[in-house]
């Protein structure tokens, strides 16, 4: 529409095109590119999340009932039958809570990007927009899952008469750590699982493998104790265990002190990982069409 | 180039890998990968392995080059696997080229399939908004014409109701309507157009040619040849992945028609594994069968074959259409014994296909697996009028088909 309007009077001997395909062309511009089609990824996600909150009324139910059972199992588990104590005052199935949120964002968004693509596959052979947001709104589909296991927490923190602390302030950051520490490693196994239709089977095997590798269930103080200080850096190279120990420092207050050494090496290995995921993703994402 | 070049296209190539023996499937295991990677590592390297990765570059388009200028109406024919849906693919962004160039100016919607997007569990209203920015529109834009959208489709009663409650016909409306009111200044159209029913199909023509009467340009690739010549201003042929442009549509069409007289005849280039394609030999010499007699296709097959395979025949009608499709089965008994040459004699016993001239396409199969080898226009054969049963002789305004029928009068 606009390129019409702008035509100067020199347009009509030299034209000027406004794209130019060639090999290689799709590099360029990509992040304004990415950019023009925010409406389609923000259309995508909504259909994504009406799709899952309208095909069942178990839906939403779900998004409460997984939680909840895992809690209090994990609860009756590690603090009951393994006695492993709590961050500080705090009462165990708040701590579990407060891990639980990032934790199963994490892992639903990296189930559901992985299917994301060969999902949409006639979306992906029939249209072209960049085929980032396909992951990416599904990683949004599963924050909104997020957004109401954080009512549930709410909740389960009256109950316990248990008040925030001003460190809840900057959860909304904490949560920006988690979508990101999701979107990398979500879009390094959604370009595998295009490419290699059988690396799905590998994704619920990581993800359990993840569960028992990361401080869900107890606290990461517990594993401090045990490995000593230098040891529990090298355990924070697993980027959830900076992201959990950060929303239990939002979440707990001072019952459950930040360690800031691990706390940055997480960060970095997310941002390394998110590196990694975008070029590899980007690598790959041209081909998609031709072999989806 | 000419002032009013909208769409420049130059030498433009794109390939596919075509792996041979390794990959039953376009995407790969990664199982696959990892146990020829540690089979290279180990000393029992097999030339089996070695074999499993060759691949070859097929080319699907080659060296194309065109220009349209604004306000063109351009059919693009060609036979099927000619590169069609490629050079649309192309143009649509959803595929890069590997080699050459486009140029394009001005806003694109491409439409290669119809409710690309929409989903069964969303209501009318909601796939209105959904499909209008899959295929590009704004959300303002799709307000401002959401009335008119619906109108269109003559679904206003059902718009909160979820479209898998909808008939086969309304969905297919309203993913039409839809597109329709895209307001692009090129407008890439795949064949889409055949469907709904004859009505709504003369809206959709109608539709089309409003948006080439204001001034759009749109590309437009359909088997339909009534079609293209009512609705096209130019043309480009397609054949063997390159582009031929045509200032006018009629010629395009004749020379599209032409390509099929050059059909090779039997025996067949140098295939791995047809030797040859010979049609009712035992009637009116080669090629030529009687309408309602047998149609016998006998196809020799060489000795090299080295697995379980099977044969797909498929037969076309002169514009490219498909009529039929005709495969061996292993489970209707039908084996082909491997490493052996072979004979296989197809029969219809009531040809029943109208006078005219048909194509045959023979694929190799690996039974309900993968396409080994496609060998389009393979044959050719021609039906004769013959007068059935002291009737008139049957001819192609009736129908493209006749099959064997017969009336029952029951009086009540």
């Amino acid at each position: 529409m606009t390129a019409s309007a702008s035509a100067t009077p020199s347009d009509l001997h030299a034209p000027v095109f406004d794209l130019t395909l060639e090999p290689g062309s799709a590099e360029k511009d990509y992040w304004l590119d990415l950019w023009r089609y925010r409406e389609l990824f923000i259309i995508l996600a909504m259909r994504d999340i009406s799709v899952r909150y309208k095909q069942t009324v178990i839906g939403a139910g779900w998004a409460l009932i997984q939680p909840v059972l895992t809690m209090i199992v994990m609860t009756i588990v590690f603090g009951k039958v393994a006695g492993l104590h709590s961050d500080g005052a705090a009462p165990y199935p708040i701590m579990v809570f407060a891990a639980m949120l990032p934790w199963m964002f994490f892992s639903s968004a990296l189930s559901s990007a992985s299917q994301s693509m060969i999902g949409n596959a006639n979306l992906i052979s029939k249209v072209y927009f960049p085929r980032l947001i396909i992951p990416a709104s599904s990683v949004v589909t599963s924050f909104a899952d997020f957004v109401v296991s954080l009512l549930l927490l709410i909740g389960l923190m009256s109950w316990y008469r248990f008040p925030p602390s001003w460190n809840i302030l900057a959860l909304p950051v904490f949560i920006g750590i988690v979508f990101l520490a999701a979107l990398g490693p979500g879009l390094f196994i959604t370009a595998l699982n295009v490419k290699y239709r059988d690396f799905r089977y590998v994704i619920p095997f990581l993800i359990q493998f993840g569960l028992y590798v990361t401080p869900v269930g107890f606290s990461s103080s517990v594993i401090r104790e045990k490995l000593g200080a230098k040891l529990f850096f090298f355990y924070s190279i697993n980027p959830m265990v900076g992201v959990i120990d950060g929303f239990r420092w939002a979440i707990l207050g001072k019952n459950s002190p930040l360690d800031l050494p691990g706390f940055f090496l997480s960060l970095l290995v997310t941002a390394l990982l998110l590196g990694l995921g975008i070029s590899y993703f980007r690598k790959t994402e041209k081909g998609f069409a031709d072999i989806i | 180039m000419s002032s009013g070049t909208v769409i420049s296209v130059e030498n433009l190539g794109k390939t596919y890998r075509v792996s041979h023996q390794a990959e039953r499937q376009r995407y790969v295991a990664l199982r696959d990968v990892l146990a020829d990677r540690i089979k290279g590592f180990s000393p029992f390297r097999s030339r089996r392995t070695a074999s499993r990765s060759s691949t070859e570059d097929f080319w699907a388009l080659k060296d194309v080059s065109f220009e349209v200028r604004q306000g063109e109406v351009v059919g693009i024919i060609g036979r099927n696997g000619a590169g069609k849906s490629t050079l649309l693919k192309i143009l649509s962004r959803i595929t890069e080229p590997s080699k050459g160039r486009v140029r394009i100016k001005g806003r694109v919607a491409s439409l290669l399939e119809v409710g690309t997007g929409f989903h069964p569990e969303l209501t009318g209203r909601e796939n209105t908004f959904l499909n209008g920015a899959i295929l590009g529109m704004s959300r303002a834009e799709i307000k401002r014409k959401f009335d008119e959208i619906v109108s269109f489709a003559e679904v206003e009663r059902f718009l909160d109701t979820a479209v898998k409650h909808y008939s086969s016909g309304m969905y297919v409306r309203l993913a039409f309507a839809v597109a329709a009111h895209l307001e692009p200044e090129i407008l890439i159209v795949d064949e889409v157009l055949a469907v709904g029913d004859a009505d709504f199909q003369r809206k959709c023509l109608g539709k089309m040619q409003d948006v080439a009467n204001k001034g759009r340009t749109v590309l437009f690739v359909s088997h339909q040849l009534g079609v293209l010549k009512a609705l096209c201003s130019s043309g480009i042929l397609l054949k063997g992945g390159k582009s031929h442009y045509y200032q006018r549509i009629e010629p395009t069409i004749q020379e599209y028609l032409d390509s099929f007289q050059e059909a090779p005849k039997a025996p067949v280039r140098n295939n791995p594994f047809i030797e040859s394609i010979e049609i009712g030999l035992n009637r009116k010499g080669p090629g030529h069968v009687f309408f309602g007699e047998a149609l016998d296709i006998v196809i020799a097959l060489r000795k090299l074959t080295p697995a379980q395979i099977g044969i797909n025949l498929s037969i076309r009608n002169q514009s490219g259409r498909l009529l039929a499709l005709f495969s061996t089965n292993p489970h209707d008994g039908v084996r082909i014994p491997v490493q052996r040459e072979v004979r296989l004699i197809f029969t219809m016993e009531f040809c029943c296909f109208s006078p005219g001239k048909y194509f045959v396409d023979i694929a190799v199969t690996e039974p309900a697996v993968r396409i080994i080898e496609e060998l389009p226009n393979a044959a050719t054969f021609e039906i004769l009028p013959k007068c059935i049963g002291g009737h008139w002789p049957y001819e192609a305004r009736f129908g493209d088909v006749f099959p064997q029928h017969s009336w029952h009068v029951a009086v009540c």
